[in-house]
């Protein structure tokens, strides 16, 4: 990469190309949200926040990116500790409070420890597998530390209950065990048995989980009440067409017949008033963001950062798939966001922290590589 | 536990496993993206129309705005029926939160009684969500205004102005027009026509209002506005103005039409009243009638009780529905039967007050005998006696074939639900009917125009107006069916005609008829009539022998039918009318004074009137006030019975009719007790022996449309 002499070095070394991705799509997120607000538009209550959050959390990020490598390495098995204790604490005060509860009062943030687990798994397990000699890898040694240190907060997050974190923990930290190189055939296996287990798996889910599974598979069965979210999507999805309605033109979302239109079905918001061009894009984006991270692992040198960084990868996809998958009713109905778009700073502070991280571990690749 | 397969792994193998895995995950993610953008392809493009729809039909809430009915107006245009603006409250139940503390709201703002609500809360668990149910109509400004302030707080409740059917002339005109009412749920079913499930919107349920409803029903008007998922409105878009249904010109005189009910008084009657020129319908009246204002409000189940249990009938259109034996009134019309099968009206026979035909004594009117009689006075003075020995001579031949072209047993063509129409017996009929053959009984019996004969007002009426006219009038009631030229000549020597016509002058004007009371009080107008009186009971010989009883001194239903025919001007006959007074005694005493004042009251209107207004004042005031009266001391006497509120009966299906009518209507004779058709023979004034009838003569032939 060239060095132009009038940019400082360190701003100059970011990585822009991903870099712009994310603010193209924090940026978009913000006019949908502004849309969103009705009455032609408005900064609150939602794209304000949506800018401000995005502009916190995205220097965070560059922050995050000055790390080296070898920080991540040596916090990874120390912080995943203290989350699981973070998640053990809020099931404990739940119990006391006599309620769920997913978040922990700090006082000046409400922390969601689940939230947090979903990097930090990748890491922890990235660390594990770097530990881990090389000609143990397709030894039992191997597979029963990363079940615990999935098991674990799988367990815990699942019990909260929250189906879809749990889900995306669980897939995050197998990619990392995929990526690993653990043996084909456990994963067959595994997925089989899970396929066999799917009816006892169901029938030990919640009543609203399992209601969310039935909509999903005839949503028209209940148009008025549990599918009218996907339903809804749906109608505001198809009803944008190619170009959609345009800006501020949303009947779905501005009046009310589109649920949770600034959250989890902000796409849906988004389709509706710029049709199939918008959705388009940000399939591309992320798509693109994707591919860019995985492009890092490929780069990365050390064993821990290719790991890490295929597998934050893969977490930040999972983000999009879901959500996507949901909104369009081709998956159920579960509490995932779209990040950098909806409204909301957990999912977007756990995207961007898998980006500062993705970007340090590039920076300290391209520096041990030489190639600056 | 068994070791996986020894196989050495070396640092490189891993990275070479993790690259091939990770393109994998790549590749992974570019077919998931793939699949989501085909997916969001197939959604916006394949199935974009589907779900524009969707959200139009979301966004867009249709309201229909009912039209306003077409008027109906007289032959002047003078409004029978009009509309006015009403407020009202509906409640959507799928709009409805905590029902209950709504209810108790509305209760409070609406003074809504504890029925009141059993019936909402019943309408909203039946109906179909959407559907709006009333709860209230023609409430007042201050209850309406006092609903609107508190919508905010009271979701699913929807105030209104809407119209709402008014008669001025009220139970004048009820059994003329009909009423309307919220459309059945049968005919949402057939139609699903959403105008019809639109509150406020009604349809006609009976007489005109029902045959006339395409005509009148109009166009609803449509109001497209944004509304938000919950429900609340954002602003118009469009609004269609409604279109009025289209007015409707009767042939009726409404004046003449409200005169003759009100001047009926409390009696049991029917009053029609036929223009002699072209056949036009000018009264149709009868009485006693409901209210169908009341009626097109919804009433409740104790004043359809005190209709139903009503001796006198006031849910029957006595002029199309009643049948009576003409009696005496068939007259005219048997002396014309007589002089076209070539009796000389000269030809004389001598009353002596009792008459046999074969094994059986027939009696006249006049109990001591008229003494040697011809034709003229034979109609004049009312001689039975005289009609039963020339019967004989010109059989029943000549007499059915002159009632059939006077209207009798005809049916006609006109836009009422149902009309009966009466019996024209002959020995052909006799047989086709009841298997038996005619004797000479059954032509004496019809020549006075009782036995199997039966007929309606409108079909006596008509008959006088074709006797009166000499023309084969058509009557209509729609000024749209106004003649264009006269009507034909009927087949019938206007010598006979004369000849008649000059009887029935002398019946009103010699002072020696039977109808000396009805000579009317205009200057220069004449009028020529026939009474008629018709028995309903058996009269035996032992109370004959002892003295008929008069008729002040039997219960009502045993009392005689009053019948009286009539048309003025004498020499330029312009007003023909048919008059019933169910067990109204003599001819001459119930019908021919009613006949008179509403003859009277075209001609002079004022005079008319004059007397009216002293009669009611004796009465008790006008028809709504004694109705109300009534209401009031029935709801008494039965305030036990559920008062629960609902619409009249749906009598759009007209074997209901049919039933009501079999049950407990009398003109259709279903019971001997009752039913006119058991009358005996029985010449006015009724002093004579009873003509010994051994079938109650089933012989009307009900015709619903």
């Amino acid at each position: 990469m060239s060095t132009n002499s009038f940019v400082p070095a360190p701003i100059a070394q970011l990585p822009w190309h991903f870099l712009g991705l994310i603010l193209a799509l924090g940026g978009f997120g913000a006019v949908v949200l502004y849309s969103a607000a009705g009455n032609g538009g408005s900064f609150s209550p939602w794209a304000g926040s949506h800018l401000i959050r995005l502009s916190v959390f995205l220097s965070g990020a560059i922050m995050l990116s000055r790390l080296k490598e070898s920080f991540w390495k040596d916090m990874a098995f120390p912080a995943y500790g203290v989350i699981l204790l973070m998640l053990f604490g809020v099931e404990i005060l739940g119990k006391i409070s006599g309620g769920s509860q997913r978040w922990l009062d700090l006082g000046i943030i409400r922390l969601q420890p689940s939230e947090l687990m979903k990097p930090m798994i990748v890491l922890a397990l990235a660390r594990f597998y770097d530990m881990l000699p090389s000609g143990e890898i397709r030894g039992w040694t191997a597979v029963w530390p990363a079940a615990v240190m999935i098991g674990l907060p799988v367990g815990l997050v699942l019990i909260q209950p929250d189906l879809g974190t749990s889900m995306m923990i669980a897939l995050g930290g197998m990619v990392v065990m995929f990526l690993a190189g653990l043996p084909l055939r456990l994963f067959v296996i595994g997925g089989a048995a899970v396929a066999a287990a799917m009816p006892i798996i169901f029938s030990q889910l919640h009543d609203y989980q399992q209601k969310r599974i039935l909509i999903f598979l005839d949503p028209e069965s209940a148009p008025l009440k549990e599918g009218y979210h996907i339903t809804q999507s749906k109608i505001a999805i198809g009803s944008g067409g190619i170009f959609g309605k345009g800006f501020g033109n949303g009947s779905q979302s501005h009046l009310n017949y589109l649920p949770e239109r600034h959250t989890d079905f902000v796409f849906a918001t988004m389709a509706e008033e710029w049709g199939l061009f918008g959705g388009l894009g940000v399939i591309i984006a992320y798509i693109l963001i994707a591919r860019w991270g995985m492009n890092v692992a490929h780069r990365a040198t050390t064993r821990f950062g290719r790991l890490t960084a295929a597998g934050l990868t893969m977490t930040i996809f999972f983000y999009f798939m879901i959500n996507l998958l949901m909104v369009m009713g081709l998956a159920p109905v579960v509490g995932i966001p779209l990040p950098l778009i909806s409204h909301g700073g957990t999912a977007m502070m756990t995207v961007l922290s898998c980006a500062g991280i993705l970007m340090s571990i590039e920076r300290s690749s391209r520096r041990r590589s030489g190639i600056t | 536990m068994r070791k996986w397969p020894a196989k050495i792994v070396t640092e490189a193998q891993t990275k070479f496993t993790f690259s091939r895995r990770a393109m994998v995950l790549g590749g992974a993610q570019l077919a998931i993206g793939g699949m989501l953008a085909t997916r969001a392809g197939y959604i916006s493009i394949a199935q974009n129309e589907r779900y524009s729809l969707l959200a139009e039909s979301n966004r867009v809430n249709l309201t229909l705005i009912p039209p306003r009915r077409g008027w109906v107006v007289d032959r002047f245009g003078k409004p029978l029926a009009i509309n006015r603006t009403v407020f009202r409250v509906d409640i959507i139940p799928d709009r409805l939160r905590e029902p209950d503390r709504i209810l108790g709201e509305l209760q409070k703002l609406l003074a809504l009684t504890a029925d009141d609500l059993d019936r909402i809360r019943s309408d909203i668990d039946e109906g179909s969500g959407f559907q709006p149910v009333e709860v209230a109509e023609n409430i007042s400004v201050e209850q309406f205004a006092a609903v609107s302030i508190r919508v905010q707080e009271l979701p699913g409740v929807a105030p209104a102005e809407a119209y709402s059917r008014s008669y001025p002339e009220g139970a004048a005109v009820g059994h003329l027009l009909g009423y309307v009412g919220a459309a059945s749920a049968k005919a949402y079913e057939e139609s699903k026509d959403p105008l019809l499930l639109t509150p406020g919107f009604k349809v006609g349920k009976e007489g005109l209002e029902r045959m006339f409803e395409p005509i009148l029903r109009g166009e609803p008007g449509a109001r497209r506005s944004e509304v938000t998922a919950r429900g609340k409105l954002v602003r118009d878009l469009a609004k269609r103005a409604d279109v009025p249904g289209k007015t409707l010109h009767l042939s009726i005189d409404g004046g003449l039409q409200a005169y003759a009910s009100r001047r009926m008084g409390d009696q049991s009657s029917s009053l029609v009243c036929i223009d002699c020129q072209t056949g036009g319908i000018l009264a149709m009246a009868s009485m006693p009638c409901y209210d169908p204002n009341s009626f097109s409000k919804g009433i409740s189940h104790l004043e359809w009780d005190m209709f139903s249990h009503d001796d006198h009938l006031p849910l029957i259109n006595k002029s199309l529905q009643g049948l009576f034996p003409p009696g005496s009134t068939s007259k005219p019309m048997t002396s014309l039967g007589f002089l076209q099968a070539g009796i000389d009206p000269l030809a004389t026979i001598n009353c002596t007050g009792s008459y046999k035909v074969g094994g059986s004594l027939f009696h006249c009117s006049q109990r001591r005998g008229h003494g040697p009689i011809a034709m003229h006075e034979a109609i004049v003075k009312s001689c039975d006696i005289y009609f039963y020995h020339f019967a004989r001579l010109a059989g029943i031949a000549s007499q059915a074939a002159i009632a059939r072209k006077l209207g009798l047993g005809e049916k006609f063509d006109l836009p009422v639900p149902s009309q009966s129409y009466g019996t024209v017996p002959d020995p052909e009929w006799l047989l086709r009917r009841y298997k038996k053959s005619w004797s000479m009984f059954d032509t004496v019996n019809s020549s006075i125009g009782q036995g199997y004969m039966l007929a309606n007002p409108l079909q006596l009426a008509l008959m006088t107006a074709r006797i009166a006219s000499g023309r084969k009038l058509e009557p209509y009631l729609t000024a749209g069916n106004h003649p264009k030229a006269p009507a034909p000549l009927l087949d019938v020597s206007t010598e006979h005609m004369a000849f008649v016509r000059d009887a029935l002058l002398a019946v009103v004007n010699s002072g020696r008829g039977t109808a000396s009371v009805a000579r009317l009080p205009v200057p220069g107008v004449l009028m020529a009539g026939k009474t008629g009186t018709a028995q309903v009971r058996r009269i035996s010989m032992a109370e004959r022998a002892g003295g008929v009883r008069s008729n002040a001194s039997l219960a009502w239903k045993q009392r005689d039918h009053s019948l009286f025919v009539a048309y003025a001007p004498a020499d330029a006959p312009r007003y023909a009318m048919g008059c019933i007074v169910e067990h109204g005694g003599f001819g001459a005493s119930a019908a021919a004074p009613l006949v008179r004042d509403s003859m009277t009251y075209l001609f002079d209107p004022d005079k008319a009137m004059a007397l009216l207004e002293a009669q009611e004042r004796a009465w008790g005031g006008t028809i709504k006030e004694r109705m109300d009266r009534k209401s009031a001391a029935w709801a008494q006497a039965h305030s036990k019975a559920p008062t629960e509120t609902v619409p009249p009966p749906d009598n759009s299906a007209a074997p209901e009719i049919a039933n009501l009518s079999k049950a407990d209507v009398a003109p259709p004779p279903a019971k001997q007790d009752s039913a006119p058709v058991a009358v005996e023979t029985l010449p006015d004034p009724p002093s004579a022996e009873p003509t010994p009838i051994l079938a109650p003569g089933f012989g009307n032939d009900v015709a619903p449309q």
